[in-house]
């Protein structure tokens, strides 16, 4: 019998401003511990928490970005509990007026094809401010706990999913996308490493059509490889347990991804109370239709609308220009190029998608610090286009501008990378290849067409590899049909 | 001062030798520092020498031990803090700093600002000047005594349902409760956020506006501050009351005033008319919910207030624990007074699951009530009033309810 798989997730991202949330102290990783974290940050007796406007800006453009209702009127509230690396006793969060309400976002799912998915729409439910906590460091104190507190403030948005997935591949496709749109609109660094873009995923099963079964969340999954292996795991154990005859409670559940197993951390029943109230040291947050329409400004075109477009004007397939859209600066890459050969849009698209991202990769770059600038790409690929060189002779240009640097003509000059068009010079050629070769004439014009290969091979060997291919060919049809 | 005839540093003296003499019988101070204070005073005649001066140039103000100061000993009244040395000015203590003025020494209070009688202190009661059995009120009664016996010139107080104006009255000096959010509270140890005032303790009007106007103003690391144009609340001092409407709320003047505060009022009443003033009966239908509003809103926010001393990062922890949680639970156990934790476990409950609703959502809904009685009638009289001691202290009392009906309603105005 069949089950259903229903995943919605949760999202923190860390927001790009350079002090915290509620603090002036810094939000820059990797500082020595306790450094960056003030009178605010430690919660001495006394002090305030004053909301960051730079924040407030990210979440209205991520709201934005996904076409949500931004609240006039959200509001801070307490999340109250103990742990050592919360130092006020409560997280400031948002409870139940949030700044971002329901919008959607949608996503592009790889299916077992290569090259083939399918479209879908997620729902979100809603994403709102909150402050990180510190972190607690078990190793090295022999026997107790050290604290940092360097993020402890550090500025959050979470972002909520309706239960609209329906497989890990699902949930992975949605949280690129997320990832992709966050870095896109400049709001979060989007390193996962660094803690910068963390899921939750909430996972229960159930026989298609049934009501919702009993949900486990998996907390805390900074790779979209666990965020798959977690839900797999997650998902079989669940299905497992109740064909066993056995029900599944909900739970908090940790994925240990060196032996790819979750496992349960609290149950419902050991859920905190957290006493929310209103935050009485923060006004609510009141944003008007003048600030939301300024932040609009500011919003780039979508990777959304980038994709569309790329399709409708461009006449690319949705792959490419799904693949293009996979970064604002990779889009970015290839307005740039295409800017230099207008009307060459697939050829500019090949080149970003083979070569260049080949090249990235065994490199372990990113787009950002191609040795290649779309000047000299976009410069070789007209020399493609209007026939100045071949395609074999383009690589040979590309490998040089990119150990080497250069401007692509000349490079095509000093190394003589020019196809001949001077068909005078090719048909003597052909006229000595087949004064040369009577037995394979023979052939070729008995019927066995499979021959034109060997005279293609000779032609081009003759020309030392610059002949027009093209008219090569036409020139050697031409001749051996005699 | 001005005329030359005494010098800050010898003022500082003279106070510091009254509160060596008296402090061991009224208790009003809990850390006095001549050393620092002294260095103050010093700067302030540098100041005075080159008249770059302000009216409190140089003069001994006490402060309450509720306010941040950097380098001193900052208790709030409790063990917990016994041994936090503040290593930060509150906007108030900056403000004194910025026109010279003297910290004289941190005075006593009830326990993070919880009692009305200043008995809940982990530094002893203190006594009342005009009658040693009798209490100095609270939570601010240090800083009401101080200046009552003269160890002080002024002082500062901070007033979440009463706490100026109550230990004001029962010591017989002046004091003030600003309107929410005319002095920041930052660097102010919290009780309930959103009722917090600090305000000045003084022996006269002019005193209170001298004071009032060093420490109000906007700030903008206090999200409740209030942005307004600054005033001079020495404007009007010396102006007849000719215009000035005063109301007397039905409700403060019913049943529980004793016939002695009775006979007073009637007395400044009639002295009122007298300068200009014209009296107008009003009433606050709702004011007496403001008792049990109060007692469900100030634990509630008090109950998260004080969740970070839990002994991780200062103040105090107990000497021995087994784990996490016991360092958690003997740390404020020990840490904190009967009357805080009584409130930290209203609070606490208040906002739990199933009662949040009940009570917490409620009692925001009766002080908008209450609050809306208060507009209504501030829009036709300048000013309403909060008479705060229906009977006269007895012996050693706890506050009565009737008292607290008297300050609460004006408290819950804030917001």
């Amino acid at each position: 019998m069949q089950w259903e798989i229903v995943i919605g997730l949760e999202v923190h991202t860390q927001l790009s401003t350079s002090s915290k949330i509620f603090s002036g102290a810094s939000t820059a990783f990797g500082a020595e511990p306790n450094t960056q974290a003030c009178a605010v940050d430690l919660a001495l007796p006394g002090v305030l928490p004053v909301l960051n406007r730079g924040a407030v800006e990210r979440a209205i453009k991520f709201g934005l970005a996904v076409g949500a209702h931004i609240a006039p009127r959200s509001v801070f509230s307490r999340k109250n509990y103990f742990y050592p690396d919360l130092p006020k006793g409560y997280q400031i969060s948002q409870f139940d007026l949030p700044i971002v309400g329901q919008g959607s976002l949608t996503i592009q799912v790889p299916t077992a094809t290569a090259g083939q998915t399918y479209k879908k729409v997620v729902r979100l439910t809603r994403a709102h401010l909150e402050e990180d906590a510190g972190k607690s460091l078990h190793e090295d104190f022999h026997g107790m706990t050290g604290i940092d507190l360097n993020r402890a403030g550090t500025p959050l948005l979470e972002i909520v999913s309706e239960p609209d997935m329906r497989s890990a591949a699902e949930a992975v496709a949605y949280a690129k996308m997320l990832h992709t749109l966050v870095r896109w609109i400049g709001i979060c660094d989007g390193n996962m490493q660094e803690g910068s873009f963390r899921c939750d995923a909430n996972v229960s099963v159930r026989r298609p059509g049934a009501e919702l079964g009993t949900r486990r969340e998996i907390k805390n999954l900074n790779s979209f490889r666990f965020l798959q292996q977690a839900i797999e795991y997650e998902a079989q154990w669940q299905i497992d347990t109740l064909e066993n005859g056995g029900t599944i409670q909900q739970a908090t559940v940790l994925f240990n991804s060196d032996i790819g197993e979750t496992r349960a951390m609290r149950s419902k029943e050991d859920a905190h109370d957290y006493r929310y109230f209103p935050d009485p040291d923060l006004l609510p947050l009141a944003i008007d239709n003048e600030w939301i329409e300024q932040v609009r400004g500011t919003l780039p075109e979508l990777p959304l609308s980038k994709q569309a477009r790329y399709v409708a004007d461009l006449g690319l397939p949705v792959y490419d220009a799904d693949t293009l859209t996979s970064s604002r600066e990779m889009a970015d890459f290839f307005e740039a190029t295409l800017n230099e050969v207008p009307k060459e849009a697939k050829l500019c698209a090949n080149w970003l998608m083979g070569d260049v991202s080949a090249s990235l990769n065994r490199e372990d770059r990113d787009i950002t610090q191609c040795p290649i600038s779309p000047g000299q790409l976009g410069g070789m690929l007209k020399r493609i286009a209007d026939g100045t060189i071949s395609n074999a002779a383009a690589k040979e240009v590309f490998k040089i501008l990119w150990s080497d640097g250069g401007n692509p003509d000349s490079i095509i000059e000093t190394k003589g990378l020019k196809q001949m068009s001077d068909v005078g010079a090719m048909e003597a050629m052909v006229d000595e290849i087949i004064a040369a070769n009577p037995a394979q004439v023979a052939e070729y014009r008995s019927g066995k067409e499979k021959v034109f290969g060997f005279f293609v091979g000779l032609a081009m060997k003759a020309s030392k590899g610059k002949a027009n291919p093209a008219q090569m060919n036409e020139i050697l049809k031409r001749k051996l049909a005699g | 001062m001005r005329s030359k005839k005494i010098s800050s540093v010898e003022l500082t003296q003279l106070y510091l030798h009254r509160i060596t003499a008296l402090n061991s019988k009224l208790n009003a101070y809990i850390t006095v520092n001549e050393e620092m204070s002294l260095v103050q005073a010093r700067a302030a005649d540098v100041q005075l020498a080159q008249s770059k001066i302000h009216a409190l140039t140089g003069i001994p103000i006490a402060q309450k031990d509720i306010f941040c100061a950097m380098g001193w000993r900052t208790t709030c009244g409790s063990k917990m803090l016994s041994n936090f040395i503040a290593p930060y000015d509150a906007h108030v203590i900056e403000q004194f700093n910025r026109v010279g003025a003297v910290n004289l020494g941190k005075t006593n209070m009830d326990e993070f600002a919880m009692g009305s009688s200043n008995e809940t202190s982990y530094f002893g009661n203190v006594k009342n000047p005009w009658n040693n059995n009798a209490v100095p009120g609270g939570s601010s009664g240090g800083s009401a005594a101080a200046v009552s016996a003269h160890l002080c010139a002024a002082a500062t107080g901070t007033d979440t349902g009463g706490s100026i104006r109550q230990p004001a009255a029962l010591c017989g000096i002046s004091g003030l409760k600003p309107t929410y959010g005319v002095v920041s509270r930052y660097g102010m140890i919290a009780f309930a956020s959103s009722l917090d005032q600090a305000g000045p303790m003084a022996r006269s009007a002019e005193d209170l506006a001298l004071l009032l106007n060093v420490m109000a103003g906007f700030d903008e690391r206090d999200s409740t501050s209030l942005q307004r144009e600054t005033e001079d609340y020495t404007r009007d001092l010396n102006k007849p009351l000719n215009g000035l409407r005063i109301g007397l709320p039905k409700e403060f003047f019913a049943a529980g005033l004793s016939a002695d505060v009775a006979q007073a009022i009637e007395a400044s009443i009639a002295e009122y008319k007298k300068l200009g003033a014209s009296v107008v009966d009003i009433s606050l239908p709702n004011s007496r919910l403001s008792i049990p509003v109060y007692y469900v809103l100030a634990p509630a926010e008090a109950s998260s207030n004080l969740s970070r001393y839990d002994g991780v990062r200062y103040g105090y922890r107990a000497p021995e624990y087994t784990n996490l949680a016991d360092m958690y639970e003997k740390s404020r156990a020990q840490g904190f007074g009967e009357e805080v934790k009584r409130r930290i476990m209203i609070g606490t409950s208040v906002l739990s699951h199933g009662y949040y609703d009940a009570y917490y959502l409620q009692a925001q809904k009766i002080r908008r009530l209450i609050a809306q009685d208060l507009s209504k009638h501030l829009s036709n009289v300048t000013s309403s009033w909060d008479q705060p001691l229906p009977p006269l202290p007895s012996i050693w009392p706890r506050k009565t309810m009737t008292q607290c009906r008297c300050t609460f309603p004006t408290s819950i105005l804030s917001r």
